[in-house]
């Protein structure tokens, strides 16, 4: 790609340091914990936005808290930059490096602590994967709610950066809702504990705020979830619609009507057929558009919600009505769904865009969304979490085209654009990172962002952790 | 006398907090005063209250989502929704009974203090989880745009959710958007008597793994039952579990829940209006409704514990308790001194959580501080964002952290 974003200067002092730094890190981990040669740091060169790379100056990868804390009082006093990276899934750049900077990976702390059911609470490392949770406590009937698509893979101390959602998030809500406490390593190595087993936290809701923060004020070590019963029984049915008007015109009527389905996700024709070619779930072929409604309970209520929905699908002209007789069905619908990306990826290069926009502004931004990649001359297919109006327009182009790719970035900031002056948001779960950096000042005023940047500086006055993410680089104060 | 000032506008209110911000006066931030007399005790010689700051600004049932001005009363917002056959699922209590005040609710003060009714044990979670966005001043006298209305946001820091439960210590909320939802067209309560609390507590958890999505678990031991649908309640203890939803997912899964929890005591149902009638006195703490200034406190405990808590305290003081949230929540009356001290240190042993307290005679509160004292380190970092948010320090100082506590 062009390279549109920029980078900082690494800081000489710091890299003419390395040896030194190298070997000091390494008196504070236990040996097979620091990683630094060349070869070896290629992995952690980028993370899922893969259009930029930087390698770091080494990687950490703690096993204990105590050795997080250790890490960040030497980087503290040293002076050196950290960046927290999960499994480095981020689809906005929120976990790349910089050459003057450690990154440092919770992957080794990948332990569930505490399954405590009559508290509905779980207490695990931050490294677990986010799939790892629900399924320890599957068989005793529970889950975590969030689920992100990348949840085989991401961690939950990702997911809490970057305050991560997923499919059915309409009626769990996202990582803020279900996370109950946090330990956090703050720059200098101070550790705290946020929240708990207890409900309402006591003092300012500083959870809320770690939430989201992008790595940006401190290490999470340790998270304490929410977990919940399990419902009787859950059951995706496809429904077929003309065009992306009348599936979205659906969506609005459904939530209007006081239903809420666990999931309503939404593909345009383009993200239609790239799926079935990869998935071969069925999904009709001659839709405009599809939606997967997911309804949950017992046998009965599911039922009942189904008729409703399907009454309202039907003042929309709907096509075609397909409910899964069996698991195996279910997993079908939902896999062609799940792997949209990784099925667009197999076709084209594609940046994945995550715009947010009011429920009733789905139609309009769609439209304005294919003009806008028509007028530059791309393709673009669109899934998405329809519930919460959560867009995902993905911009196919060459990456080996350097203009092409300067297309995709301007088209790309377009779009969401759009989706602030529709009056919604930059991002509903990617993050800012460093992709939408730029980009903050057309949907926050200057004092909007001085008040936040001020509040991130509460936490690392000096600016060093995940320091060049989220804010524009120039203007910052504390 | 404190001086009240009620600006008309946005605007105003940005001058009258940069005028004192400029000269150091402290303001102790208001709505409706249903809460007067809640919290540390505040030094300041004016109130700024937003109760010229109403109405509803927009609200489109289709998207789930409404936004109004701080000082609208909530019951104009319960209304409207009401309308449109949707409310607010954090149920906010009223504080006016066990307060004894008067005064109009707002849906400022709503968040500013995080009021949450029955149901934040479950889905629905606290007032917080449904706050989208704000517009407020800051100490500066700035208008800080906050958050979106759009139920999925992450651009930025989640400022507004920090203001939730801030207790009008880091700014001044002009105007709030949220989240609102379906109401359910259908209720109904179970009533398991007698139980001991430890059995009380077990069962309530039990009852939350089974996939029957319960909205309402609260033990209303023997000494309160009598504060209850006038003195109606069967039985010794009452265990109540609510089911709401659909007509028919409701009857169904009372089916279900009658059929568990009948080997555990004898089962009361109550219909649709008995069960609104008992969740909102519930809610809004019938028994300790009774105009005194008895201490009272608000135990944020890991549920599981609460018997043990309660147990614990009972065998130092004269202790009255009921249980929600599963006994997430206990509120706990004291016939005579506070009992602080030692009320925190049982909840430290007990698998932590928090105590506040809510009322109490003046000298009281001029002695025992209201909420729980803060780790130093989390301390530390509390004051450091007040200062950022409100530099001058002129936000109802003290309210949240004794002046001789703050750092
Ligand atoms: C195929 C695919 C599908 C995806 N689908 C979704 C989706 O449906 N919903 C969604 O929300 N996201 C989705 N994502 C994005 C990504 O998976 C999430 O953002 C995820 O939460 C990142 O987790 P991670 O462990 O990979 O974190 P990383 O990418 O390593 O880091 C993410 C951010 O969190 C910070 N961070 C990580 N760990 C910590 C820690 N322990 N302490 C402090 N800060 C930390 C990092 O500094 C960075 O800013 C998808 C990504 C891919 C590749
Ligand atoms: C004559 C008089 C003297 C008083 N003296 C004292 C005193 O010395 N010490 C004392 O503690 N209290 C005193 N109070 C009570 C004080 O006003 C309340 O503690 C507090 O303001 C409660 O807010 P509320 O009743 O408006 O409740 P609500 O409107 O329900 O508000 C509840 C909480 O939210 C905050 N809040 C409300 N609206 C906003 C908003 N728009 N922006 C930001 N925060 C908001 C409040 O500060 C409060 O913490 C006095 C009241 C009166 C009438």
């Amino acid at each position: 790609m062009t390279g549109a974003i920029a980078f900082k200067t690494p800081k000489p002092e710091i890299l003419a340091r390395r040896d030194t730094i190298i070997s000091d890190l390494g008196g504070l981990l236990p040996t097979d914990c620091l990683i630094h040669e060349a070869r070896e740091l290629v992995p952690f060169e980028t993370d899922a936005f893969l259009a930029y790379t930087r390698v770091p100056l080494a990687v950490c990868l703690p096993e204990t808290t105590e050795q997080v804390a250790r890490v960040l009082a030497y980087c503290h006093e040293n002076g050196i930059p950290v960046v927290p990276r999960g499994a480095g899934t981020s689809l906005s750049g929120g976990a790349i490096g910089q050459e003057d900077a450690i990154i440092l990976g919770l992957s080794r702390m990948n332990r569930i602590l505490d399954i405590d059911l009559p508290n509905r609470a779980a207490v695990v490392q931050a490294g677990v994967t986010n799939i790892a949770i629900s399924e320890a406590v599957k068989p005793e009937g529970f889950f975590y709610a969030p689920d992100p698509s990348s949840q085989l893979a991401c961690t939950i101390g990702g997911n809490i950066g970057m305050n991560s959602g997923g499919a059915h998030c309409l009626k769990y809500g996202v990582t803020t809702n279900n996370l109950m406490g946090v330990k956090l390593v703050l720059t200098d190595g101070t550790v705290i504990e946020l929240g708990g087993k207890a409900l309402d936290a006591a003092g300012l809701d500083l959870l809320a705020l770690v939430c989201g923060s992008e790595g940006q004020f401190g290490i999470i070590t340790e998270a304490t979830v929410r977990l919940l019963a399990s419902p009787e029984g859950a059951r995706p049915v496809l429904f077929g619609f003309p065009t992306s008007e009348s599936a979205g015109a659906c969506v609005t009527d459904i939530i209007a009507a006081g239903i809420i389905p666990v999931a309503i996700e939404f593909m345009d024709k383009p993200a239609i057929e790239i799926c079935e070619a990869f998935a071969k779930a069925g999904y009709p072929l001659d839709a405009g558009a599809l939606l997967i409604i997911e309804v949950e309970g017992s046998e009965d209520e599911m039922e009942a919600m189904l008729a409703r929905i399907i009454a309202i699908a039907e003042t929309h002209g709907v096509m075609a009505i397909r409910r899964c007789q069996s698991a195996t069905e279910a997993a079908l619908i939902w896999k062609g769904r799940k792997s949209a990306f990784g099925a667009t990826g197999r076709i084209a290069d594609y940046i994945c865009m995550d715009g947010t926009v009011p429920l009733s502004q789905l139609s309009h931004v769609l439209k304005k969304t294919s003009e806008i990649t028509d007028r530059y001359g791309l393709r673009v297919a669109n899934v998405f979490h329809a519930g919460d109006g959560n867009m995902h327009p993905l911009i196919l182009y060459n990456i080996n085209d350097p203009e092409d790719a300067a297309r995709a970035e301007e088209a790309g900031a377009e779009i969401l654009k759009l989706c602030v002056d529709a009056g919604g948001c930059l991002t509903g779960e990617h993050g800012v990172g460093i992709e939408k950096r730029d980009l903050m000042r057309h949907q926050y005023g200057e004092a909007d962002l001085r008040q936040q940047m001020a509040v991130r500086a509460a936490f690392d006055a000096e600016w060093m952790l995940n320091p060049s993410k989220v804010f524009p680089l120039e203007g910052r104060d504390d | 006398m404190t001086e009240l000032l009620t600006p008309a506008s946005e605007a105003e209110a940005a001058d009258i907090i940069a005028g004192h911000a400029a000269s150091g006066t402290p303001l102790a931030l208001c709505g409706g005063n249903t809460r007067t007399g809640f919290g540390n005790p505040v030094a300041a010689a004016a109130r700024l209250s937003s109760s010229a700051l109403s109405g509803i600004v927009a609200y489109q049932p289709g998207e789930m989502v409404m936004t109004a001005k701080a000082g609208t009363p909530l019951a104009e917002i319960e209304a409207a929704l009401a309308e449109n056959g949707q409310f607010l699922a954090f149920e906010p209590m009223d504080h006016r009974g066990i307060m004894g005040t008067e005064g109009t609710p707002t849906i400022g003060g709503v968040f500013a203090a995080n009021v949450s009714g029955p149901r934040r044990f479950a889905l629905a979670g606290a007032a917080r989880d449904h706050l989208l966005g704000s517009r407020f001043v800051n100490g500066r006298g700035e208008v800080i745009r906050a958050g979106g209305r759009v139920m999925k946001n992450v651009t930025g820091l989640d400022l507004s959710r920090l203001m939730a439960g801030s207790h009008g210590t880091l700014g001044f909320l002009t105007e709030v958007t949220f989240k609102v939802l379906p109401a359910p067209k259908a209720a109904a309560t179970l009533i398991v008597s007698d139980l001991t609390e430890e059995d009380a507590v077990k069962l309530m958890a039990a009852a939350m793994a089974l996939p029957l999505e319960v909205s309402g678990a609260a033990h209303l031991p023997y000494s309160v039952r009598a504060a209850f649908l006038g003195g109606a309640l069967a039985g010794d203890a009452a265990t109540c579990f609510r089911l709401e939803g659909l007509a028919e997912s409701v009857s169904a899964r009372l089916e279900k829940l009658s059929a568990y929890a009948g080997p555990f005591g004898p089962l009361t149902r109550l219909g649709d209006d008995e069960t609104k009638v008992l969740w909102r006195e519930i809610r809004d703490v019938a028994p300790y409704r009774d105009g005194t200034l008895r201490p009272l406190w608000r135990v944020s405990a890991t549920p599981s514990e609460a018997a043990h808590i309660v147990g614990a305290m009972r065998l130092e003081a004269a202790v009255d308790a009921f249980y929600d949230w599963q006994g997430g929540l206990i509120w706990m009356r004291m016939d005579g001194a506070p009992e602080a001290e030692s009320l925190r240190e049982k909840l430290m042993k007990h698998g932590g959580g928090h105590a506040t307290l809510m009322r109490a005679a003046p000298e009281v509160r001029a002695l025992v501080p209201a909420f729980e004292p803060e780790d130093p380190a989390v301390a530390a970092l509390s004051a450091r964002i007040r200062q950022k948010l409100d530099p001058a320090g002129i936000f109802s100082p003290g309210k949240m952290q004794r002046q001789e506590n703050a750092a």
